[in-house]
């Protein structure tokens, strides 16, 4: 325990000292003397602008998008007693995804319109990446509850997110070119697009999925054990299903619906924190995962932005270049993670 | 069932079968507290739905089944969960669990909301553990075991539950000669010093004869329930080879290839 006390500190730390890497990166220049300046109340009026409404939102928005998607993918792996699952694999970004693009491309097109109010725009994508995801997760609830096997409901998932890529495209091909160049650059995924409106809803609903996953520590221990020791030991199975479901509603759907689709952190954050801290018990790795989720998501940012250009790279790219190797080291090298 | 008798589980006209199939139809039985009992009978017969029925895990199409006097249907899962422990065919593999971590899930009823362990479920853990002979294994990994370690961590697990019935689904499948009559001499153990009403299913026909207080054999849509001998004397247990090339050899309480003398 006292091993794993250490590596928690090690953690925070790491994701302290990475926030503030966050800080100083981006295209403008800053020098660390001007930040701690206007950190500290002072700095001139760029400076305070470019920290206040650009910087610390954005790795903000990194720090609960990176604990968030991964909550949310130790969930389902847990749930689904599958290695493989997370909220991009199974489709639940999938389904925000397409949730917004309805919002964001089909408004328009059957004259709704563009409203002018932004926290209504806000909510209404919000809203959309929740229906998303809460159907496809209820179709893939619906499905394991009947089918057991893993790997038709990783095929599923995968099915699901060519359908909706194929929906999306669909509407692309019919939208406007305005509307199409936002919603393109959506979907390459985006922390610094995320507006201090946007992370007003962000942060309370990704505070309230968090806290979920947290009540969920106890249900979901005794998941391991599989349904019928769960069930034998008194667990509400259904109830445990519906908290997943709606926890991962909430922290994919809000990440989706702000930042666009990013895979890879949801599976592979959990992996890296089983690797770590080398404990089965969610007591353990819940806070462990957000931890690392969170470390890796701002790591991603500050890679995107290395390249010293002007604008940063798509975090998508980012996110999937470095999670790839981690699903490929669990797939080779342990066959029984479940 | 013998009305002098003091039953744990008492099914009463039991109906059990899934869709279209009937197992068997209203059967009455009991079975007694603080004894060993194995549960017999050919694949399919329905000696697993019986114990997943028992657990709660399933319901019966028409009749009821009490434990401890009370209706399965009118407890909670809660108190269901702290009547009967349940251990299943599922293998339980996760990686970095271990051999503690599951044995310690066996206390979830009794914990708090985050499932922290004080003090009599950490001795819990402890005693279950040393009285399946696991004591060193605490920090094993579980996915690390062998079948029959495994085994004995998941008796542990329902040990401390700390319930007066523990249900077992075929505990000694997949475990060689020497592991299942282990297995069986610690469950015969558990019930007759620990107090535990203990039903197994199983294959394991010697060793149910051998180490059980009574045998309850599923058979042709009914359930007989008594000691081996008198299952044996009342020509119960040769019916379950009829049709086979086996019969059983009541004088040596074995069974034989019918062209054998």
């Amino acid at each position: 325990m006292s091993r794993n006390r250490l590596y928690f500190t090690l953690f925070a730390l790491l994701t302290v000292a990475l926030m503030t890497l966050d800080l100083l990166l981006g295209s403008v220049k800053l020098s660390p003397a001007e930040i701690a300046r206007t950190l500290a109340g002072g700095g001139d009026e760029t400076s305070r602008y470019i920290l206040f409404n650009f910087r610390i939102p954005k790795s903000l928005v990194a720090l609960l998008a990176g604990a968030a998607l991964s909550a949310s993918g130790l969930q389902m792996q847990t749930l689904f007693r599958n290695p493989l699952a997370g909220p991009y694999v199974l489709g639940v970004s999938s389904g925000a995804s397409l949730g917004v693009s309805l919002f964001v491309l089909g408004a328009p097109l059957v004259g709704l319109g563009a409203t002018g109010i932004e926290w209504l725009r806000n909510i209404g994508m919000a809203g959309s990446a929740w229906l998303g995801a809460a159907a496809i997760l209820t179709v893939t609830l619906a499905v394991t509850v009947r089918i057991k096997d893993i790997m038709a409901i990783l095929i599923l998932g995968m099915v699901f997110g060519s359908a909706t890529s194929a929906i999306v495209e669909l509407m692309q091909f019919l939208s406007p070119e305005g509307l199409l160049k936002s919603y393109v650059i959506w979907t390459m995924g985006s922390l610094g697009g995320v507006s201090t409106g946007q992370l007003y809803i962000m942060a309370p609903v990704i505070a309230v999925g968090l806290t979920l996953s947290v009540a969920l520590i106890k249900p979901l221990n005794i998941m391991l054990l599989g349904e019928n020791y769960a069930r034998t030991m008194g667990l509400n199975i259904a109830a445990t299903r519906r908290m997943v479901f709606i926890g991962t509603t909430l922290l994919a759907g809000t990440v989706t619906a702000f930042c666009g689709p990013i895979g890879f952190i949801g599976v592979a954050a959990p992996h890296v924190s089983r690797m770590i801290f080398r404990r089965a018990d969610h007591r353990t790795l819940t806070p462990a995962s957000m931890l690392v989720g969170a470390a890796a998501m701002l790591l991603c940012d500050i890679v995107s932005q290395l390249p010293g250009t002007e604008t940063a790279l798509p975090i998508n790219t980012i996110t999937a270049l470095l999670g790839i190797p981690i699903v490929v080291i669990v797939i080779v090298r342990n066959r029984n993670v479940f | 069932m013998d009305s002098r008798r003091i039953y744990t589980i008492e099914l009463h006209g039991v109906t059990l079968g899934y869709g279209e199939r009937i197992l068997f139809r209203g059967v009455d039985a009991g079975f007694g507290w603080g004894e060993f009992t194995a549960l017999i009978g050919r694949n399919g017969a329905g000696k697993s739905t019986l114990l997943r029925t028992i657990a709660a895990l399933a319901r019966p199409l028409e009749g009821s089944i009490t434990v401890d006097g009370q209706p399965l249907d009118t407890l909670t899962p809660r108190e269901i969960a702290s009547l009967i422990s349940f251990v299943s065919t599922d293998e339980v593999r996760a990686s970095n669990l271990r051999v503690a971590d599951v044995v310690a899930l066996g206390r979830a009823p009794y914990t708090n909301w985050i499932g922290n362990l004080r003090d009599e479920d950490k001795q819990m853990v402890a005693r279950s553990l040393e009285l399946v002979g696991m004591s060193g294994f605490a920090t094993k990994n579980i996915d690390r075991l062998s079948d029959g370690e495994r085994q004995r961590v998941m008796i542990a697990r329902a040990l401390a539950q700390d319930t007066p019935i523990i249900l077992l689904d075929e505990p000694t499948a997949f475990l060689d000669l020497p592991n299942k009559y282990e297995i069986g001499l610690l469950l015969r153990q558990l019930a007759h010093i620990q107090g535990k009403s203990i039903i197994f299913s199983t294959h394991d026909l010697a060793v149910a004869l051998e180490l059980c207080d009574t045998i309850a054999m599923i058979h042709r849509g009914g359930v007989h329930y008594g000691a081996a001998a008198q299952l044996i004397a009342d020509g119960r247990l040769q019916q379950l080879f009829d049709d086979t090339p086996l019969r059983f050899d009541s004088d040596e309480g074995r069974v034989r290839l019918r062209e054998e003398k």
